[in-house]
This record gives structure tokens, sequence and C-alpha cells, in this order.
């Protein structure tokens, strides 16, 4: 093993690590898949196994050290395995969004040059080859599943068991090879390359080397104890860097166990059935569960619903300072533990989060009432700040100090400084080392010290330490009056409600703020079946007049909200639209990782905008949507635009409509 | 037409196409006095997909049932791999390697998808009634291993995630799938599919199209489908039967019968003199 000096234990890379885990772990499961209704189990020592035939496998096909693999698929412990397979033969995996259109895939694959790419299906292999004749220098696929691939030319198409079969037989042959490759990865050396989801414009690849990933996990797994006894569901998109801190970085690291799931629609039964103890999720996916037990709250009979209003009620009050170990009377203890027999147990039970001991939300700000609610019920729910080019880790909740408004305290080994501009910078041992091919933008984002800028405004409040984070620094704006506009904190609120998926709000430079809304089809849908109103697509929901009135009134609420914050109380939103079709990011008008993509919805939807402020009571407009295969399409809808009612402020004239 | 090679063919898109699986020799079937099906003939040739089609009232439905042996026809022969076949019980059809689909859905409503899908392994299920009962030795290995045939079907069609969800819940689209995963889970060597895209969307009809080739394709099952819808059929199947007030006006690949006088004059209508 190549000595580097701050290596611990000598552990230097992942693959290493997997050599420590197969010994002192040998017999302790490291991978669950469920497949074909059971859960199927491979220990530390079959993992081993696996990654050693697949890694001799790919010598045997010719890969080099310093080859760019692209891996595409969901979470599968397969493709898991490649990454790691592909690091022991000194190449470099790079993750790929498996649903990405054909065109963005080929920009990822080209500008990392890969020669070959492990890959999970048909729909996968499919999207390659359509776009291989752009990539000269592609010369391998694996693919995982076989299903409907029989009759395709296999001169450079491998099944993944075959790839493993070859490799087992070529054993004496390539092994001292492997060993070898495998010897020289150190500190320094990649371990993977991520890209960005580009909320603007292209993805950049971040090369983050065994130093970043490493210390990140082992700095991690210390602030939370995580240990070897933890299970976890991996469930987002591999090609995030969560994900591979979580399921790669963190696992090997402290030994746990990686859950898949089935599919990605049994994502909410496998995770009942495996009860992670350790538990990540993207706001969207925590605002999901919400709206879902909501909806179903609705269904309830009147008995169970006011069970759930009162206790839940209770909980608000002072589930919150319970978990976070705080003086609450023994009246107000007594009410809960009967609240958590009847209400909070069996809804934990049902939402499969009994065991979580931590949970972690990021990626995005979570609103405050969301985040309220898991905490109430006793999940340990804290909310993490950080990025790719971090190796995730930036800011995060301690144990025991958890607040709504903040992103916590800087990560161990994490330094913070906000610029004069309000930017925030940090610097960390997971500080990326560079973006592949893009000296300019290295530049631009990393100073020579080390410091790197994330892009965010925000400040550390004084007296406690943690950093706030305001909004994206591009998105903070200044209204034509000159008060604050910060578009994400009224967006949040909108989100909040369960009618609501998404929220655009626009006002930057502008006299007053107007929005866009996305409805929830499933709780908008199961509210429109209870009132007997007829719809037959998303487009006439959400052009229904009741529906309008409704979301109307969601608005006015915030702003009723809004209007209490003195800074912001210019972003109450006078004018709206419910957009005739979902964001979306095969539209280009989301990332991948389902953040909105502010500049190009303004472009694409400029005729609504002026309709918004110009006083028009109705829009006629026409857009292009891009299908799943990627075919493209129009719809033509006419938009009502409504007014909503705005507050007064105590220090501030606001004109009302 | 079909001046093929008894032994078998190979497709455009290089499937091997095998010898004649059945063969139905001037069929007529009788309701009383109203003719069904008059003097027809056609065959069904190993690991093909063969279409039925024709407007309403056609007579489609009812030669699917006369190849599944439901109906008896008062006159011709039906030829199943080499032998005459004699009239059956549908239980002994079922035996024989021949599965179907129904066009009005025929699940048990109250019951799981996987205990639906299940039902098609009856006839692989050999242990008796008391073993059964007390659900030890043979009863229980029987069940593991059925269980796992069911599982891989229910991986095949992608409906995981309702494994467990009572039919009666489905949406339409899905119960056809369920559906098929029973038909499938019976491995037949010959499937008979009744409009399985009827009252589908489009989406609904992409999927269900893909799912019956790659089971033609993965597990070489020959089927014979009845379907209203000209572009699925004509994208799906190796050759068509096209029949009109009981009679077969044409047969051929779906390029000989896009061509077909006849055929066009019953689908789009002739002037009467």
């Amino acid at each position: 093993m190549a000595q580097s000096s701050q290596a611990t234990e000598g552990l230097a890379s992942i693959p290493a690590l997997l050599q420590r885990n197969a010994t002192r772990f040998a017999d302790k499961p490291a991978y669950r898949e469920k497949e074909f209704g059971i859960w199927q189990t491979w220990t530390w020592a079959d993992v081993k196994r696996e990654v050693d035939d697949l890694a001799l496998g790919l010598i045997n096909l010719g890969v080099n050290e310093g080859d760019f693999i692209a891996i595409i698929g969901a979470n599968r412990p397969h493709l898991y395995w490649s990454m790691v397979a592909a690091q022991s033969v000194g190449a470099i995996p790079v993750p790929v969004y498996n649903d990405s259109a054909a065109e963005e895939m080929a920009y990822v694959l080209e500008h990392c040059g890969a020669r070959f790419a492990i890959v999970e299906d048909q729909e996968q292999v499919d999207k390659v080859i359509d776009v291989q004749d752009r990539l000269h220098q592609f010369e391998h696929m694996i693919y995982l599943d076989p299903r409907g691939l029989r009759k395709y030319d296999h001169h450079m198409l491998h099944q993944f068991s075959h790839v493993q079969e070859q490799g087992r037989a070529a054993r004496d042959e390539f092994t001292p090879d492997l060993e070898a490759r495998r010897a020289k990865l150190d500190y320094k050396s990649t371990c993977v390359m991520l890209y960005t989801s580009g909320t603007t414009g292209k993805p950049k690849g971040v090369v983050l080397s065994n130093r970043n990933i490493i210390e990140s996990a082992k700095n991690s797994c210390e602030f939370d104890k995580l240990g070897a006894g933890e299970e976890v569901l991996a469930y987002l998109p591999m090609a995030w860097v969560g994900d591979f801190i979580f399921s790669i970085g963190q696992a090997y690291w402290s030994g746990f166990c990686v859950n898949c799931p089935e599919n990605p629609e049994t994502m909410m039964t496998d995770l009942r059935e495996i009860g992670p103890s350790y538990f990540f999720a993207p706001p969207r996916v925590f605002e999901g569960m919400l709206t879902n037990v909501m909806i179903r709250m609705e269904d309830a009979s009147r008995m169970k619903k006011r069970m759930f209003d009162r206790y839940m009620a209770h909980a608000r009050k002072v589930g919150p300072a319970i978990l976070d170990g705080k003086p609450v009377g023994m009246m107000d203890r007594l009410k809960y533990a009967l609240g958590n027999m009847f209400i909070y147990g069996p809804l934990k039970n049902t939402l499969g989060l009994t065991n979580v001991r931590v949970g972690y939300t990021a990626g995005e700000a979570i609103g405050p009432e969301i985040f309220a609610f898991y905490r109430s019920l006793g999940i340990n729910l804290k909310q993490l700040y950080g990025q790719t080019e971090a190796s995730v880790f930036i800011t995060v909740h301690p144990d025991g100090e958890v607040r709504d408004d903040t992103v916590g305290i800087p990560a161990p080994g994490v330094e913070l400084k906000i610029a004069e501009s309000g930017e925030v910078f940090y610097r960390s041992p997971g500080v990326f080392e560079e973006y592949y091919k893009n000296p300019e933008s290295t530049a631009s984002t990393k100073d020579a010290e080390g410091w790197v800028a994330t892009g965010d405004a925000g400040f550390i409040e004084p007296g406690t330490g943690h950093l706030r984070i305001i909004d994206r620094a591009k998105d903070v704006g200044k209204m034509a009056d000159g008060s604050l506009f910060a578009p994400k904190y009224v967006e949040n609120k909108l989100k909040f409600y369960p009618n609501v998926l998404e929220a655009v709000v626009f006002g930057n430079g502008r006299d007053r703020c107007c929005a866009f809304i996305n409805i929830d089809l499933q709780a908008v849908g199961n509210w429109a079946e209870r009132n007997n109103i007829a719809y037959s697509s998303y487009q006439e929901l959400a052009g229904h007049p009741r529906v309008l009135d409704m979301v109307q009134g969601h608005v006015e609420e915030v702003n009723a909200s809004v209007a209490q914050d003195e800074m912001l109380s210019g972003c109450q939103i006078h004018r709206f639209l419910i957009l005739h079709k979902e964001l979306d990011a095969d539209d280009g008008e989301m990332t991948r990782t389902r953040k909105v993509r502010r500049r190009i919805i303004e472009e694409k939807f400029h005729d609504l905008i002026t309709g918004l402020y110009d006083g028009s009571e109705k829009v006629s407009t026409k857009t292009e949507v891009t299908y799943e295969d990627g075919r493209k399409g129009y719809i033509s809808a006419t938009l009502s635009l409504r007014d909503a009612k705005v507050y007064e402020v105590a220090n501030r004239k606001v004109a009302a409509e | 037409m079909n001046a093929v090679n008894p032994e078998g063919y190979t497709t455009a898109d290089g499937r091997k196409i095998g010898p004649v699986m059945m063969e139905m020799k001037n069929i007529t079937l009788r309701f009383g006095g109203v003719k069904a099906i008059t003097d027809i003939s056609f065959d069904i040739r190993e690991g093909e997909i063969r279409a039925i089609i024709g407007p309403n009232g056609a007579g489609k439905s009812s030669m699917l049932n006369v190849i599944s042996g439901f109906y008896v026809p008062q006159e011709g022969e039906v030829w199943f791999r080499g032998e005459k076949r004699a009239p059956m019980k549908p239980y002994q059809v079922a035996q024989q390697g021949i599965a179907r689909t129904f066009q009005n859905i025929a699940l048990f409503e109250g019951m799981s998808v996987l205990d639906n899908v299940m039902t098609g392994r009856l006839n692989y299920m050999k242990s008796g009634l008391f073993s059964q009962a007390i659900w030890k030795g043979k009863a229980e290995q029987e069940e593991v291993a059925n269980r796992e045939v069911v599982e891989r079907v229910i991986d095949f069609l992608e409906i995981q995630a309702i494994r467990k969800t009572p039919v009666a819940r489905l949406p339409y689209g899905l119960k056809k799938r369920v559906e098929l995963a029973r038909a499938l889970a019976a491995e037949p060597k010959l499937l008979l599919l009744d409009e399985p895209m009827a009252g589908m969307n489009v989406e609904e009809k992409e999927d269900m199209s893909r799912f019956i080739l790659d089971v033609n394709d993965e597990f070489g099952t020959t089927i014979a489908l009845i379907e209203h819808d000209m572009g699925v059929v004509m994208d799906l199947s190796d050759r068509v039967v096209v029949m009109d007030y009981g009679k077969k006006i044409g047969d051929g690949t779906p390029d000989e019968v896009r061509n077909n006088q006849d055929v066009i004059d019953a689908y789009l209508g002739v002037a009467h003199d």
C-alpha cells in the first residue's frame, strides 16, 4: 500500500477499505437488494469476491489506469460494485443520472471521454447506442439486465455476469496486475468524478480524490456516531454526491449495510420493510411523504381524524423540545407518551421511520412547517448544508441544537468565512481537486488557499455560530423600491401546502412579485374526487376555477405570513397563475435533482410573465414539451391569471390591487 | 399466400419461426341458426405472433374460443401439435399449454395481485388437499417453487409495486397487465390474448406492446391475439388473419393484408349496388 502521511490505518482508497471490511466484517451483510420479492443479501466477503471478479474482467476487456468508466442506472448493488471495481483497476467511475435524455448523456460521456460504460438495462443501452457515433473514444458497454438485448450486436456489448466469469477464468493471469494497480492507489488519486446538476449552464465534472471522500466520510461518521450496525436505503440518484458519500464513502468506512429497493415505485414499501437507522432525503421526499399522510387523513374516519389533529397539535408544541432534551412539564410528557402510543408510533411505522436515529435533509431548503412535523414526531431530522465540491459536508446540525431556520455549525474539519458580498466561503479536507478540463471555472470557484465559493448568500448567527442561508446569491435581488427579494423563502412557504408541488416567484427589479404555481396532481386529484370535480388531464385540473380559488387561498395565507417579516414583506405575491404543465427536467426547466432553473423558466414562459405584470385576465400560450424518449410535442393552453390579496405592513405602504 | 417452408422461417428481425403448431381446418361454428364462423382455415406456427382482426361482429372472439377449446365447432377439425383435438374441458386445455386473457377482465377482484397470479400455477400444484391444509413438506416446497415462477413473472411485467394490492383497487391498464401475468404464470406454449389493448391510452398501449414482444422474444411463447388497433396489429404481428361476417377474407403478412382489396373494402366499406 502506498504511504500517505494522512491516511488512517493505511486505508487510502475505497478498494483498501473493502479489503479491510472483507476481513473485519466478513459475515456481516454489506448489501441487500429486493429481488423476486425477497431481500437478497451479500456479505462483505461476497462483495469482495464480486468486485474482484469484475475488476479482473475489466482488465481482461482492456481497461487502463486513468480511463473513465460511466456508470448508468438505478441503485443496484452491482452498480455500486462496478464503481469500486473501476477504482480497483485504477480507472475513474463517473456515475451518470439514469433519467438523463440521450443528449445530456452524450455531453457527459464526451466531456470525460469515457471508454467504457456499465449500464443497468436495455433503456440505458439504447441511449448510449443512440449517441455512440459522436463518442470517438467509446469502446465497450457492459449491461446488467439482459432482457431484450439478446438480438443486439455483441461486438462491444457484454453481459455483467460474463465479464465476471471471464475475469474469474483469467484470475491467475491478471491477479498480479490487479494487486499492483490497487497498491498504487493513494490519498491523491481520484476516487470519483461527479457531474454537477447544472442549475446554471452546462454540468461540470467535479473531481474528488480519495482524501476528499474518505476524510469526509470519517469525520461525518464520527460526528453522528455511525457504526457498522446502521441500515440505509439507497434510493437517491447514484450520480448525486450525497448518494456516493452515504452509500459508498460512509458505508465502506463504517461497514454498514446498504439496501437497494426493488424498483423506484416500491421505495415506500421497501423503506417500511428495512426501517433504516440512518436516513437521508431531499426535502421533496419529506414533502411527498407528508402530502401522502395528509391525503390519507382527509379520507380517514372522523374519530381518527380528530385524534390525529389533537395529538399532532400537542406534538408540535412539545415534541421538538422533548427530542432536544429540554425541560418539559410532567403532564405534557405524559400526553406526548400517550400520543406516541396511539398516533406518532404507528405513523412513524407506516412511514418506515421508526428506527431512524439520524435523519438528514439536504439539497435544498426545507419548509419550516415540514421540518417541524417530522421533528415533532420524535424523528431526529437534521439539516445539512453541502455541495458536490465539498464532498457534501459544509455545515450540519449537531444533535440537540436543531433549528429550522439555520443549517447548523461547520462540519468537523470545515472552516467558514463570509465574504463582504454576503457569499459563503468554506475550506475543508473534502474540497474538490478541480473541475475536469475546466481550469477557468476551477480558478474562479476555488482560490489558491483552498477557499471555495458556495454561490449562496448567508450569515453566521452571532452567539450560536449557526450558519443561515438566505438564498442563492444569484437569486437574491432587490425589488424596484429597494427592498430585499428572496424568492426561495416565499416558494418554500407555498410548497408546504400539499396542493402545491412547485412554485416560482418573480419580482427581481420589479415593483411587485408574481408567481407560477404547479399543483400536486395526487393531492389536488384526491380533493377533486371528493368534491365531484371531473377532469381528464393535469392541464384541465390545473385550469379549473375551483382549483384556482383554492390556490388563491393558499397564496393569500402565505402573503399574510410574509407580511409579518419586516425584511421580506415586499415579497408578497400580487398575481399568480397555475402552470398548464408540470415543470420537468426533461424540458430543462429543472435540474435532475429537481431544482428550479429560474432563468430558463423566465425565458420559456416570458409571455406568461408579461401577462402577469400587464394585468391581463387570460393568456394563451403554446409550450414545447419533451417526452421521455426525446420526442418533442406542443401543448397549447389558455391560462387564467388571478390577483391575490396582499397585506399592509406597518411601516411600509403596499399598493394593494 | 403462406407459401412458406413447412419447417419454419426466419423473420426480418431475426426471430426463428418454427413449424405449424396449431391448424384450423374448415371450421364452421353455429349458434342455433346463426353462423358465427363459416368454413375458416388457417394455421399458427411455433414462436409466431399471429393476429386475428376484423370489424365488430366478425367472429374473432368466437374464433379465439374455438382455439381455446371453449367452443366446439360443428364442422371442421382443430389440429394441435400434429394431433386432432377432441372436445376438451378447460383444465385439459390449460394442461396442453394454452393460456388466455379476456376481453373484459376476469380477475378475482377481492384478491391481491400476487394471489391472482398464483392461480395461474394451479395446474402445477400436485399436492393433495390434506397436505395443503397442514402446510408441511411437499405442499410447502411446491408453494415456494411456484412462488418463484410467479415472482419472475411479476419482475418481468414490472408490477412489483402492486404485488400486495387488491385487484379491485387497480386502474384498468394495470388490471390488464395482471391478467397477462396470470396467463404467463402458467408458462404457456400458446398464449391467447383477447383485445389486450382495448380501452388503453397510447402510453399503456406502448407498454403492453413492449411486453407482448418481450414475452415472445424471451420465452419463445407463441401468441395469438385479437386486436382492434390497426397500428398495433401491423407493428406486432408476423401474420394476420382478417375476418368479416364469419368468413376469412385475408391471411398473410401485415403488408399483404394491408394491400388486400377485400380487407380494404371490409374496413372502409364499399357502395352496394
